[in-house]
């Protein structure tokens, strides 16, 4: 067990204790930036009833369950996972759209997450949202000029006399003719509504953009025009996105960063690069592996796919230890007993696996098991203290654990 | 192509639905040929007559407005010339079909064995018993955990994936020599959509069954297909083996089509190409090359052809197998200089070793023929 204390220049302490208060001030990373956003541990439980006159709580169904990031100013976290991992949930939280049960949500520093509707009021101006469905988001009897317009009459940011302008600007930006402002969302298509949808979303010139499949529900040549837009509004505007998807070529190709979700957890969270070329993680293994590639496929047949056996299990009753034992090929006794933590294995890489490591070079033995002061088989280890340090923060520290020698303090 | 007839034959297929305001040819003659054991994969927007065409096999469209004519020959037999009970005797035992969205294609009444039955019972004089034995056969065949005790549930009481093994298994259990896949794999997640396009190629090895694999996504024609026809409008522009289509593709909807999706291994600091514009309207076609107004290529045709003459489906410089419906006169140069090294710089040396017959470079044919096309076709 090794016990150096790591000092580093951007403030980012390393004990536990320290970390909480220090996560909000700490810097994001390489880049130098900001966090706009900083979500730890953050939960959502929802309550599942039993049928009857009285409708008592049998359960909950743990759609999120303790998940931790950052959103770089100006910058993209993308957030993938299968359907029912919890992405989705994750980005209404964050807009408070829901009540989560417990955790932070610190934009601009400041928790967002038990604030009361009139105080969240302000701050929704900074926080926006992008729907996947552009059949179901707008509503079919307002027209066009009043679904754009009404942040801007219910934020009074304008006088009422300028909110046509102001709208036709805002139509133009998205590519759309600002004379059709007296349309009704039915006499256009599905990628101009989308256009419409995110319209919307730039009224109140927002900070934060969750754009929750945003392109999914589009024909493959509007899918383009779409990406190419959201790209050039942040780049226009300056906006930072949580952009989340399923599609993970689409997320590959508009976030620097990307979270991989199982189950209500983040199970891998890295840049680009670090994610697609050096996953670590089973789950992000099989899930690229299951991406048809038609470039590979084109040359020379199709890659060897990592077969993933059964369905998601079910999120009220999620499985001991790590929530992707049931599916995984790597799984061993202490998956079940311990669960493993999500632990930074790289300059901007963490990964929650006991075994974690490249395909076809993971380690036999779990790579966490005395940090966590537990033994191989994940019984608690006598011998052994936990390491403090192996509790999940936000963000990226400067320094990380290394996973071959199995200490912590590596440094690039 | 062997010399034998193929299983299933369409020519000039075409669809026409006569409306309120004029006639929208969603189908507007369609050929294409294909043998058992083999995939066709058909690619295209929504609304560009994949699945109206599809249906046409399977004779959905008797009984409705729609005109329907040409020839769709399977079997022998001209589908479009036989009776009602005619087709009634081959639908479900011949040919066919998984459909795109598992939790709206069942009957929520009925348990999901009864419903695998039915196909059964109506094509086999069997009794329920056995055509019990035969669905759960068929759904431990798909991989459903535990078939004997799943046959009873009713389709709310299985995931996503576990619905499309079961249309699967329903589609099947007649061993038909044709299957037609509607988007089979669309509303499914990545990992739950690779498990079931391993299984319908498991599948068709095993029962030697012809494939038309219907799909807006190009990765799933990759990994699927032998064929590939790309439509648009209702009509096919391009027409070839699956590799020739994806290496060289000679239509600027095909390139469209592969240039504005993003993928798992390209450059993230290229920028998508989008194709400008929007899929026209059926009903008022534009004139001469139905894509001539998304087309950002068309002024390298003299004069105003793509706008006045409609192109015919025609071999280009790659052999006769490879079709596409153009008038630009060399689509090749214009791709591996201005499309390719713009999506993917790194593949231009490769794609243009790649020869028509799908070898690459002087070495030998690589493309295995096979083997499963050249035995007989399979029947119980």
């Amino acid at each position: 067990m090794t016990d150096q204390t790591v000092t580093s220049d951007s403030g980012s302490a390393k004990s536990a204790e320290q970390s909480s208060e220090f996560a909000a001030s700490r810097l994001a990373g390489g880049d130098g930036r900001d966090a706009i956003l900083e979500v730890e541990n953050l939960r959502m439980y929802f309550p599942v009833k039993s049928s009857g006159v009285i409708r008592r709580t049998v359960g909950h169904v743990q759609a999120v369950d303790g998940v931790s990031f950052q959103v770089p100013a100006g910058g993209a976290l993308g957030l993938v996972g299968e359907s029912g991992c919890g992405k989705s949930t994750t980005g209404r939280l964050i807009t408070r759209l829901y009540q989560p049960t417990g955790g932070k949500i610190m934009f601009e520093g400041k928790d967002i997450a038990g604030l009361s509707p009139k105080k969240l009021m302000p701050l929704r101006r900074d926080i926006q949202m992008i729907f996947q469905d552009p059949y179901t988001s707008l509503n079919p009897r307002h027209t066009v000029g009043a679904i754009v317009g009404a942040p801007l009459l219910i934020h009074n940011v304008v006088p009422k006399k300028k909110v046509l302008p102001r709208v036709q600007e805002l139509l133009e930006v998205v590519g759309l003719n600002p004379e059709h402002y007296n349309r009704y969302p039915n006499e256009f298509s599905g990628g101009q509504r989308q256009r419409i949808g995110i319209a919307r979303a730039l009224t109140l010139q927002p900070k934060l953009l969750v754009a929750d499949e945003p392109v999914s529900a589009l024909d493959v040549s509007i899918q383009a025009q779409v990406v190419n837009l959201l790209q050039d509004l942040q780049r226009e505007f300056d906006i930072s996105f949580l952009f989340i998807a399923h599609d993970l070529a689409v997320v590959r190709h508009f976030c620097p960063e990307v979270a991989v979700m199982y189950l209500g957890k983040i199970v891998e969270i890295a840049d680009r690069e670090t994610l697609y070329n050096h996953p670590q993680h089973p789950y992000t293994q099989a899930l690229l592996s299951a991406v048809p590639d038609v470039k590979q496929a084109a040359i020379g047949g199709r890659r060897e796919r990592i077969r993933l056996e059964g369905d998601v299990p079910s999120p009220i009753n999620p499985p001991s230890g790590c929530r992707f034992r049931t599916r995984c090929p790597l799984a061993q006794e202490i998956c079940a007993k311990q669960e493993p933590p999500l632990l930074q294995i790289g300059e901007r890489h963490k990964v929650a696996c006991h075994f974690a490591g490249e395909i076809g070079q993971h380690p036999t033995k779990p790579v966490t098991a005395r940090l966590l002061g537990i033994d191989d088989q994940g019984n608690p280890d006598p011998g052994a203290t936990p390491d403090p340090n192996a509790v999940e923060q936000p963000g990226f520290a400067d320094t990380w654990y290394d996973v071959q020698g199995g200490h912590l303090g590596a440094k690039a | 192509m062997t010399s034998q007839a193929p299983l299933l034959s369409v020519k000039d297929l075409k669809v026409h639905f006569p409306t309120q305001d004029g006639i929208v040819k969603a189908t507007d003659g369609l050929s294409f040929d294909l043998e058992s054991g083999k995939t066709l994969g058909i690619v295209g927007e929504s609304g560009s007559g994949k699945s109206v065409s599809s249906s046409a096999i399977l004779g959905l469209h008797r009984g409705t407005s729609a005109k329907v004519s040409g020839e769709i020959v399977l079997n022998d037999t001209d589908l479009l010339t036989i009776s009602d009970e005619q087709m009634r005797r081959r639908r479900g035992k011949n040919v066919a079909m998984i459909f795109q969205d598992p939790l709206s294609a069942m009957h929520p009444y009925y348990t999901v064995g009864n419903q695998i039955m039915e196909a059964y019972l109506v094509h086999n004089k069997v009794s329920k018993r056995e055509a019990k034995t035969r669905a759960i056969e068929m759904l431990d065949r798909v991989g459903i955990p535990q078939p004997d005790r799943r046959v009873n549930d009713y389709p709310h009481q299985f995931s996503g994936g576990m619905r499309q093994r079961a249309m699967i298994a329903m589609g099947l259990i007649n061993n038909p020599g044709l299957l037609i896949a509607d988007e089979p794999t669309t509303a499914l997640d990545v990992t739950v959509q690779a498990q079931i396009l391993d299984l319908l190629q498991d599948l068709q090895r095993e029962f030697n069954a012809a494939i038309i694999i219907i799909t807006h996504d190009l990765g799933v024609i990759a990994e699927m297909a032998d064929d590939v026809l790309v439509m648009y409008a209702g009509r096919a522009v391009e027409y070839g083996p699956c590799k020739e289509i994806l290496t060289h593709p000679e239509m600027p909807y095909t390139w469209g089509l592969l240039s504005s999706v993003p993928d798992v291994t390209g450059d993230t600091d290229a920028r998508l190409i989008p194709i400008p514009g929007l899929p026209p309207s059926l009903l008022n076609p534009p004139s001469g090359c139905a894509f001539h107004p998304r087309c950002t290529h068309k002024d390298k045709v003299k004069g105003n052809l793509c706008k006045t003459e409609m192109p015919e489906l025609l071999p280009g410089n790659r052999g006769p197998e490879h079709t596409k419906r153009c008038h630009l006169a060399d689509p090749e140069q214009i791709y591996f200089t201005e499309i390719l090294p713009e999506i993917a710089p790194d593949l231009v040396e490769e794609f243009a070793e790649v020869n028509p017959d799908g070898s690459v470079g002087d070495a030998e044919p690589v493309r295995s023929s096979d083997a499963a096309a050249e035995a007989e076709e399979k029947k119980i």
